[in-house]
């Protein structure tokens, strides 16, 4: 069977996509968000699965308003890198894992999960960003093969937190019935507390922001409670992508173990946050 | 549906206010907060289908060409085809434009982000950057 070894929530602000791209993460401005993903890193590097799930949404690259499928998962041998308007960024296409995405897709249709599936996806910095704060120098090739489980973030109404978490749940049964010996990376992406547009546009709750750290390790539950007005409330109206985070901790156990968490403002206008989980019980101390 | 979708929503000061209703699921009490709903979804399509083919380098030079041929070719209202001939950015999000498209249009004319905030907030960019960088704004 396939097991889930570690989970990471990491925000995926275009710009530190960019900052890595370009050279400047040494940078001021920057410096401190990407010593805050130094152990992470190291620890991931020393913990490679044999596949990865990205949670993720698309931002007007893979997909468009013509189609707004809630919850959807790529079942292809590949996806291109998205150029989201000048050149894509300088890193790998993503090696998919069609064998996985078939049986994730059957089982979570099975547990009535109706998911929209993608034959053909471009994934943008939704997707790429993640992938860079795990592995900053991927070469030639990402770590491992990775599917990507989009989720609808960007158009009102989104799926609510609950709904997101329960996904989740019934993610890592689908995975621990693969029959395959894998061991799976889980990606939960976006947030934390941020909003692009209105008068309230720069909002930061660095209070909402440590609690949902907090409780995500500990009492998802609480998180999957809050209604779809709340989180844009708590998050700003970008914010609410946080659901994605529930996805990643519903596919784990209940007892999980951190590993590391940094929390970063800002990332252009942004609260960046970045925490890692081992997929066991914490020890006694 | 045949023809460009022209009115704004119903109750809504411009940038003020949630979109959307004032009855049924979509009531929400959510000051300086847009949210791009289905309704801002509908109204804006034609308008977001516009921000996303300037991905491509070729329909950039068109646009650039003839702005308002180009907003007529894709079936903008001609309150939408002002807005992105004006740069009106507010004028986009009241109109149905979502943030994450309306960036296409400011990533072509050099603008960040941030740049995006100091138009939505009022504060210009220089003071939306400073706020941004002290950790942000805050409600109340």
């Amino acid at each position: 069977m396939a097991e889930v070894i570690w989970g990471l929530a990491t925000s995926h602000v275009p710009s530190i996509g960019a900052a890595m791209d370009r050279g400047k993460t040494d940078d001021p401005n920057w410096k401190a968000l990407f010593d805050g993903y130094a152990p992470a890193r190291a620890w991931l590097a020393e913990h490679r699965p044999d596949v990865a799930i990205v949670v993720y949404n698309d931002h007007a690259n893979g997909i468009d308003l013509d189609f707004v499928p809630t919850f959807g998962l790529g079942t292809a041998e590949r996806y291109e890198v998205a150029d989201e308007g000048f050149g894509r960024r300088p890193v790998p296409d993503v090696v998919g894992h069609p064998e996985l995405s078939l049986h994730l897709v059957e089982s979570l249709v099975d547990e009535e999960f109706d998911l929209t599936v993608f034959q053909e996806l471009q994934v943008d910095h939704g997707f790429t960003v993640p992938l860079s704060v795990w592995t900053p120098d991927p070469g030639d090739a990402w770590p491992c093969p990775v599917v990507p489980l989009l989720v609808n973030v960007i158009q009102y109404p989104q799926p609510t937190a609950a709904r997101c978490y329960a996904l989740g749940q019934a993610l890592g049964r689908a995975i621990r019935s693969f029959p395959e010996d894998l061991t799976v990376g889980v990606l939960g992406t976006g947030g934390m507390s941020h909003q692009l547009a209105g008068a309230r546009a720069g909002f930061i709750n660095p209070e909402f922001d440590a609690l949902w750290m907090q409780a995500i390790e500990t009492d998802p539950a609480r998180l999957a409670a809050m209604s779809r007005e709340e989180l844009i409330r708590q998050a700003g109206s970008e914010g609410i992508e946080l659901i994605m985070w529930l996805v990643m901790r519903g596919a784990m156990d209940e007892q999980i173990t951190k590993v590391h968490s940094d929390y970063f403002v800002p990332a252009s206008n942004t609260a960046a946050g970045i925490a890692l989980f081992e997929n066991r019980a914490p020890r006694p101390a | 549906m045949t023809q460009a979708p022209a009115t704004r929503a119903p109750v809504r000061e411009r940038g003020t206010t949630a979109m959307g209703t004032t009855a049924g699921p979509g009531r929400r009490d959510l000051p300086g907060t847009p949210v791009f709903d289905g309704d801002s979804s509908r109204r804006g399509l034609r308008m977001n289908r516009l921000f996303m083919s300037l991905r491509h380098a070729e329909a950039r030079e068109r646009f650039a060409a003839d702005e308002a041929a180009y907003c007529r070719e894709f079936g903008l209202s001609a309150e939408q085809e002002r807005a992105v001939l004006d740069r009106d950015w507010q004028a986009m999000i009241d109109l149905g434009g979502s943030i994450f498209y309306v960036y296409k249009l400011a990533m072509i004319d050099g603008l960040s982000m941030q740049y995006l905030g100091g138009v939505f907030t009022g504060m210009g960019e220089e003071d939306f950057l400073a706020a941004m960088r002290a950790g942000g704004r805050r409600d109340g």
